[in-house]
């Protein structure tokens, strides 16, 4: 992953776990720093996790572009589908459309078995190309 | 004389204090700021671990997502005046503008209407002043054990 977590996604323990087909999934361990209603994982914990995930998919497809663009993110919408456990949650963002000023981006997050994720996240994102 | 089996109340001042105690809210430093009728507000306040970019010192929009999603959560509870277990739906945010490096950031959800099983909420995030908002939010709770009256 060519992008850096920023202070805020490390200090709550996310960390890249593997590739998968180009787009890097994300993951955060269970702890107290991310528990929400006992035994259950925070919405907004959950969310971080997604958005980071989300930035990080495009990331890795704006790096074939070959100039350093900024992100700005507009909004973000999240379905809460099922609570997450006391267990790692992975996230993956899939980059719906990127032109050359706004970018879509698709994130799921699930815990033990991906094809029952807990989450979707749809996400905005201003683009503008540094001068 | 005073009744022996006072109706249960719900106070968001004394359960916010408890909730951001622990877990999540309490690793952010949450903490209560005013509540009224229908809404409450808690306040996050800025420091170095919580920023998501390094350079300029803006705060990462996570935290504030787990604000608004805390703060909206206790508006339905203020409104219902009971405690009933529930579970976020969804939730919108709209970021309208960074938010000030070194600046605690209150954030004010309401809850706009309840139903018995679903709560409506709006919100915004603000660090000054109320109307330049840093975020604006709505979403949906569900009870998940019982119903909200």
């Amino acid at each position: 992953m060519s992008w850096s977590l920023p202070p805020y996604a490390q200090a709550l323990g996310i960390a890249l776990d593997h590739d998968e087909d180009g787009a890097p999934v994300l993951c955060v361990d269970f702890s107290d720093k991310v528990r929400g209603r006992p035994g259950f994982l925070h919405g907004g914990a959950m969310s971080g996790l997604m958005e980071m995930a989300g930035i990080a998919a495009l990331r890795a497809e704006l790096d074939g572009r070959g100039e350093a663009v900024q992100l700005k993110p507009v909004n973000i919408q999240v379905e809460f589908m099922r609570g997450g456990t006391e267990q790692r949650t992975f996230a993956k963002g899939s980059v719906t459309r990127a032109g050359r000023r706004v970018a879509l981006v698709n994130v799921e997050a699930w815990q033990d078995d991906p094809k029952k994720p807990i989450a979707l996240a749809q996400m905005k994102l201003l683009l503008s190309v540094s001068e | 004389m005073s009744d022996p089996n006072p109706p249960f109340v719900f106070d968001p001042a004394r359960a916010a204090k408890i909730m951001t105690r622990h877990g999540h809210g309490g690793w952010l430093g949450l903490d209560y700021h005013a509540h009224g009728q229908g809404w409450v507000e808690l306040a996050l306040p800025w420091r170095e671990e919580l920023v998501g970019n390094a350079e300029t010192g803006v705060l990462a929009s996570g935290p504030i997502i787990s604000l608004m999603d805390n703060a909206t959560s206790m508006s339905v509870w203020t409104r219902s005046t009971n405690f009933v277990p529930h579970a976020t739906l969804d939730l919108r945010v709209d970021y309208m503008r960074a938010a000030t490096p070194g600046k605690t950031v209150i954030g004010r959800g309401e809850c706009y209407k309840i139903t018995r099983k679903i709560a409506f909420i709006r919100g915004i995030a603000y660090d000054e002043d109320p109307d330049d908002p840093v975020a604006h939010v709505t979403g949906t709770f569900m009870a998940t054990h019982g119903t909200y009256f």
